[in-house]
């Protein structure tokens, strides 16, 4: 595929305190003992995707991000790491690099996806309805506290969360209607004029818009440029360029001739027979049918353009890691139900423990749990369903479950850990009891204190 | 009973089912009553369900639809003509059939749905689920899987309340309406148990948003919101309907008050949650007649054998032997058609009809014992029985009940309705979508179709004691008539029988929507155009994002080649001239035009003096097209309108720069489009003059402007010569007034 790929990658999210601290950005949280950063490079990867441009916000958060790929993938990607000010939101970021975007497609991937979803399928339906936005919605995620071992929260119902409210045309191809942030406490306004023309409208609220999108460049560029207030991707172009799709204002048909001004050496022409062969491939889309008007003749020709979805099968994994809960559920799932993401080779008992890590007698890793390189652990220590990391000191009869530690932290004896997500650096000295907590970077946890339900990080 | 014995030896047969060992027959009632008067002026003297539908009566469909289906007990409920349709089916061969018992309610008073369940609930007859049809459908679907469906979801959950049947249809994007003439219908389906959320008719055409209650999301994650789907008018109910109906008074219809309550209601309520769910019909067909628009929908479905078994040539009540031939005619065994007479495709000819020499008949039906005379053209046209058609008659998209007679040489244009026992007169044109009956029209009319429902009292029809009288009273009326030719003949003809019924104001719009006649394409254009009006004024109202503005220079950047601007100019010359013949039509006063102008104007980022050159141009048009025969009157229409309007033009051509825009204009159609004007350019130029829209300056203005131009172009300058120098000198002479006063 030659789409040109945008990595919005953030920078030091607000919400993700204590777990994103001025040492470690968004993008490098450990997701099975690897930033997250790296599932997203690897789907792409996987796809031949290798020209990326990451946008990150802060440029310490910059330096970080990019000494990272730069040592993870020198020879495998050409990577450039750019940095935008903080606070530009992502249509903010696109419109600061928009002088690197050259490709006919961009493809934007938020930096914190993990998924295994089938990038050429995106990819196809983007190309095959000439659409000038395609995106790909994912099921809503089941949120709710992790199973923290606690009998009551078994039991309910779990129902996956509000996220967006989608409409699709009766194809399943086209985005019709779009609805999410502060617009879901709203009623629900469908424009007539989509219903008439469409005719049929399903309505989801079970799908979830999961940042990947891939947009047509000089579209992209003419709205950025056009709507300068316009600061997010999801909440202002998407809904934009869904809302005017059936009057468009935008030079959707000239572009062919205006697009390959890079390389005008006769792929022009094939290109404009190429796609009036797949148009006539496919049946008309409604769009096309309206352009032409009733009686198929308007007084105007009306201008159109396409909002295609690619919806992910219930199969594929997809999650963003957007905020501690995720963060828990993410690193459950990846070294669980979804564990073929992680990229490791899992043991008979379903779970990895790094050929150095040394366990004491009598302690138990049991199913779904990864222990990183270098880790010790003492005697009777009982570890479920938790990731911990690299080089942790971990004492005698400690139970960890449904956690994550990750790595240099120190763990004291008889220590307990439920639910929680423990930082690099940390320290507990014993018997130290935690309780769905998150401990941030560096901090010490004195002897036999006990928290529960709290967020914990030193001040600077 | 004698039937149910029968039946249940027939079943012992059949596969032993425990469920079966109580059988229950399967009942429907039939509301052989429509409750409406889309059909007037015929149902005035007739029941709807008795008026022939490709010879056949509506009725008839019906009837034999349901006793294929299974349907072993029909109550038949009448109110309007009863004696009419008891006498008829007392004749048919419906109460003699073997396990199909029909019976008969009768009400004088039922005015509504509502009416009529109630009256039903007090004969105690149904204790279980029913099918709920109207008497003039017409459909070939499978009952037996709707039935079970409804059932088994019963089974689970004994507040469902209704399956109701719809079906694919399209409305038309630029009529909003169905091939059935109906309105387009909002529904909220989910996708998976089809049960209704929404549901919503009549939608004014210029919604821009619906909102369908967010609520169902919650619990459903999804739901389809489809505005291409019908009702059938076929309904699967809950013996609970019935009761409900009792109950509520509020209620008149089931559709749209009932359903559209019950599907809000459940949300609401919890102890009133009853639900109501969709069955769609994939291929079968399914429609009711509800208008003139699908009357002829539907005869044209049934001569192009989509309702098959129900189709001419297949006898399923005592209709006649009847062929089918290719391109879909279908004639009796006893006609007497003249050879060079012609029959074209899609043509029902009944039996014993005469057809004279070198006529033409197309697309119609033709009914029994009908006389064609010579020369007659017949296109469109629904003909009833012992229809009289004397030599000569041209006859295209209308219906022609029976006993008509239509006098040599008669002309009916589109959408005429002659009611039973009319006659036109020799050489008569009967204009486009009247109504043409021997009864009065009502003298009461309401417009609001709400109340024309439940309007009783302007109804003859409906008066309950009257409904025997008013047989006796057309009797009276007809011979009458016949007799002394009252003087309400010369509306047909000298040699006439007939009232022509006047179309209530406001409901013009309503008769080519409705009527049999296709719509014309004129109108289809003006609507369109309307549409994609609206489309660009709300283009800026709903599009502004969220956190963004329209630029108002976003949409000249993107078409800033010349072509559109053009396209545009003359889009919007066409709108100003359509909202300015409407107004002068309607007689709408100035500060509406003003809006409606504006409303033009403005999404197209257009300057007032654009509008006041489009304005001026429709003026001037309407002057022109006022008929005229010589200059000195043609000034006077100019005059006339410019008075009338020029309050409406004043607010457009307010500075010296829009006034010149005008007179710029004003020369250009004089050099143009309109010549006639170019003779009298100086007196009309005189009277904006007179009439305070044309300063001085501006006139001064265009003369200096055009000093510098070519000869040709000076053509209309030179005529205003001596009016130019007048002006000059009158305000060189103010000047000097003025300075004057300052010393």
């Amino acid at each position: 595929m030659d789409f040109q790929v945008v990595v919005l990658a953030g920078g030091f999210e607000k919400n993700l305190a204590p777990l994103v601290s001025k040492d470690i950005p968004k993008a490098l949280l450990p997701v099975a003992n690897r930033p997250v950063l790296s599932y997203v490079l690897e789907l792409l990867e996987q796809y031949n995707l290798k020209d990326l441009i990451v946008v990150v916000e802060g440029e310490s958060a910059a330096l970080s991000v990019g000494g990272w790929i730069s040592s993870a993938y020198v020879d495998r990607l050409h990577v450039e790491v750019a940095a935008v000010p903080e606070d530009v939101g992502t249509a903010g970021a696109l419109r600061a690099i928009d002088h690197h975007l050259t490709a006919s497609d961009i493809l934007v991937v938020s930096g914190d996806l993990v998924c295994d979803v089938p990038l050429g399928r995106i990819g196809a339906a983007h190309r095959r309805h000439d659409a000038v936005v395609t995106a790909m919605l994912c099921s809503s995620p089941v949120s709710g506290p992790s199973d923290s071992g606690a009998s009551g929260g078994k039991d309910k119902a779990k129902k996956p969360g509000l996220h967006n409210i989608i409409g699709l045309d009766p194809t399943n191809r086209f985005l019709v209607h779009i609805a999410s942030g502060a617009e879901l406490d709203k009623d629900i306004r469908v424009s007539m004029n989509i219903l008439r023309t469409v005719g049929e409208m399903e309505i989801r609220a079970d799908l979830m818009d999961a940042h990947m999108y891939a947009f047509k460049r000089s579209i992209l560029q003419e709205v950025l440029r056009q709507k300068e207030t316009f600061q997010s991707l999801k909440s202002d172009v998407l809904p934009y360029l869904v809302k005017s799709q059936l009057r468009s204002e935008l030079p959707t048909n000239g572009v062919h001739t205006e697009e390959n001004g890079n390389d005008k050496d006769g792929s022009d022409s094939s290109n404009v027979m190429l796609s009036q062969l797949l148009a006539n491939a496919c049946t008309q889309s409604f769009h096309e049918q309206y352009g032409l008007g009733p009686n198929g003749c308007a007084p105007f020709s009306r201008k159109t353009h396409k909002c295609c979805v690619y919806i992910a099968s219930k199969s594929n994994y997809c999650a963003r890691l957007n905020s501690i809960q995720a963060f828990s559920d993410i690193n459950r799932d990846v070294i669980g139900d979804a564990n073929h993401l992680s990229g490791y080779d899992f043991s008979a008992q379903n779970n990895i423990i790094h050929p150095t890590a040394v366990l004491g007698s009598k302690t138990t890793v049991g199913p779904q749990c990864m222990v990183g390189e270098g880790s010790e652990m003492g005697d009777k220590c009982s570890v479920k369903k938790s990731v911990i990391g690299r080089h942790c000191r971990i004492g005698s009869n400690v139970k960890i479950a449904n956690s994550v530690v990750m790595d240099h932290v120190t763990i004291g004896d008889g220590c307990s850990i439920q639910g929680s997500i423990v930082c690099n650096n940390v320290q507990l000295q014993e018997r130290a009891v935690l309780k769905d907590c998150q401990v941030g970077a560096g901090y010490v946890i004195t002897s036999g204190s006990e928290y529960k339900g709290e967020s914990l990080a030193k001040k600077y | 009973m004698g039937t149910k014995k029968s039946l249940v030896s027939r079943r012992e047969g059949a596969e032993y089912d425990e469920e079966e060992v109580s059988h229950v027959p399967l009942k429907a009632i039939l509301l052989a009553d429509s409750f409406a008067s889309n059909f007037r002026p015929i149902t005035l003297e007739r029941p709807k369900v008795l008026l022939p539908l490709v010879n056949v009566p509506m009725i008839d469909y019906t009837l034999a639809w349901l006793q294929s289906e299974d349907v072993e007990q029909v109550f038949v409920f009448c109110c309007a003509h009863s004696d009419q349709l008891i006498s008829y089916l007392e004749t048919s061969k419906w109460f003699t059939q073997p396990n199909f018992l029909v019976k008969i309610i009768k009400s004088t008073t039922a005015l509504t749905v509502w009416d009529a369940l109630r009256t039903i609930n007090y004969e105690n007859v149904i204790h279980e689920d029913f099918v709920l049809v109207s008497g003039d459908t017409v459909s070939n679907m499978p009952l037996s899987n709707v039935i079970k469906e409804h059932k088994d979801r019963r089974k689970k959950d004994s507040n469902v309340l209704m399956t109701m049947v719809i079906k694919q249809s399209k409305p038309s994007p630029v009529t909003h309406q169905s091939r059935f003439g109906t309105d387009e219908l909002l529904m909220a389906i989910d996708p998976c148990t089809r049960q209704l959320f929404y549901y919503q008719e009549n939608t004014t055409h210029s919604e821009e948003f619906i909102s369908p209650d967010k609520a169902f999301l919650t619990d459903n994650h999804s739901m389809c919101v489809n505005n291409d789907k019908q009702v059938c008018y076929i309904d699967i109910c809950s013996e609970e309907v019935l009761r409900l109906f009792d109950e509520n008074f509020d209620y008149q219809h089931l559709r749209p008050d009932f359903v559209r309550d019950l599907v809000k209601g459940s949300l609401l309520d919890d102890i009133m949650s009853y639900k109501i769910f969709t069955y769609e019909i994939p291929s079968s067909y399914a429609a009711r007649i509800d208008n003139f628009r699908s009357y002829d929908t539907i005869s044209k479905d049934i001569i192009q054998r989509w309702t098959y078994p129900y189709v001419p040539d297949v006898q399923f009540h005592r209709n006649s032997a009847t062929k089918h031939e290719r391109c879909g005619i279908y004639r009796a065994s006893d006609i007497d058609q003249s050879r060079s007479a012609e029959v074209g495709p899609f043509t029902v000819i009944g039996n014993g009809t005469k057809i004279g020499n070198t006529s033409k008949i197309s697309n119609s039906v033709v009914g029994e014992s009908c006389s064609i005379g010579s020369n007659v053209s017949i296109d469109g046209c629904y003909i009833w029985n012992n229809v009289t058609i004397e030599d000569g008659c041209q006859l295209k998209h209308a219906i022609v009940c029976d006993g008509v007679v239509l006098k040599s040489g008669s002309v009916l244009e589109p959408g005429v309705v002659l009611s039973i026992k009319v006659i036109i007169g020799r050489n008569v044109l009967v204009p486009a979508y009247s109504k043409v009956s021997l009864l009065q029209q009502p003298t009461k009319v309401d417009s609001d179709e709400e109340l024309e429902y439940a309007d009783s009292s302007s109804s003859i029809t409906y008066n309950p004691s009257s409904s025997e009288k008013l047989d006796m009273v057309s009797k009276d009326l007809k011979t009458e008539m016949m007799e002394s030719q009252l003087c309400t003949a010369s509306e047909v003809g000298s040699d006439g029988a007939g009232f022509i019924w006047s179309i209530p104001e406001g409901s013009l719009e309503g008769e080519w929507r409705h009527s049999v006649a296709p719509i014309p394409p004129e109108k289809l254009s003006e609507i369109s155009q309307r549409i994609n009006a609206e489309l660009y004024i709300n283009q800026d109202r709903s599009i502004v994002p969220a956190s963004g503005e329209l630029e108002p220079d976003s949409i000249s950047d993107v078409s800033d080649d010349t072509d559109s601007d053009k396209d545009m100019n003359a889009f919007f010359e066409k709108e100003v001239d359509l909202t300015f013949r409407r107004a002068v039509h309607e007689n709408t006063d100035d500060d509406t035009v003003i809006f409606l102008l504006n409303q033009i104007r403005m999404p197209l980022l257009l300057h007032a003096e654009d509008c006041a050159s489009a304005l001026f141009y429709s003026m001037m048009k309407l002057a022109l097209d006022t008929p005229h025969s010589s200059h000195n009157e043609l000034l006077r229409n100019v005059s006339s309108v410019i008075k009338k309007w020029k309050n409406v033009l004043k607010t457009f051509m307010k500075t010296i720069d829009q006034q010149f825009e005008v007179i710029l204009k004003f020369e250009e159609m004089c050099s143009e489009s309109m010549k006639e004007y170019s003779r009298i350019f100086v007196e009309i130029l005189h009277l904006l003059y007179e009439k305070d829209l044309i300063l001085e300056d501006a006139v001064i203005r265009w003369a200096i402007e055009k000093e510098g131009a070519d000869e040709s172009d000076k053509v209309f300058v030179k005529k205003a010569e001596v009016f130019i120098q007048w002006l000059k000198e009158a305000s060189e002479a103010d000047d000097d007034e003025d300075e004057d006063d300052d010393d």
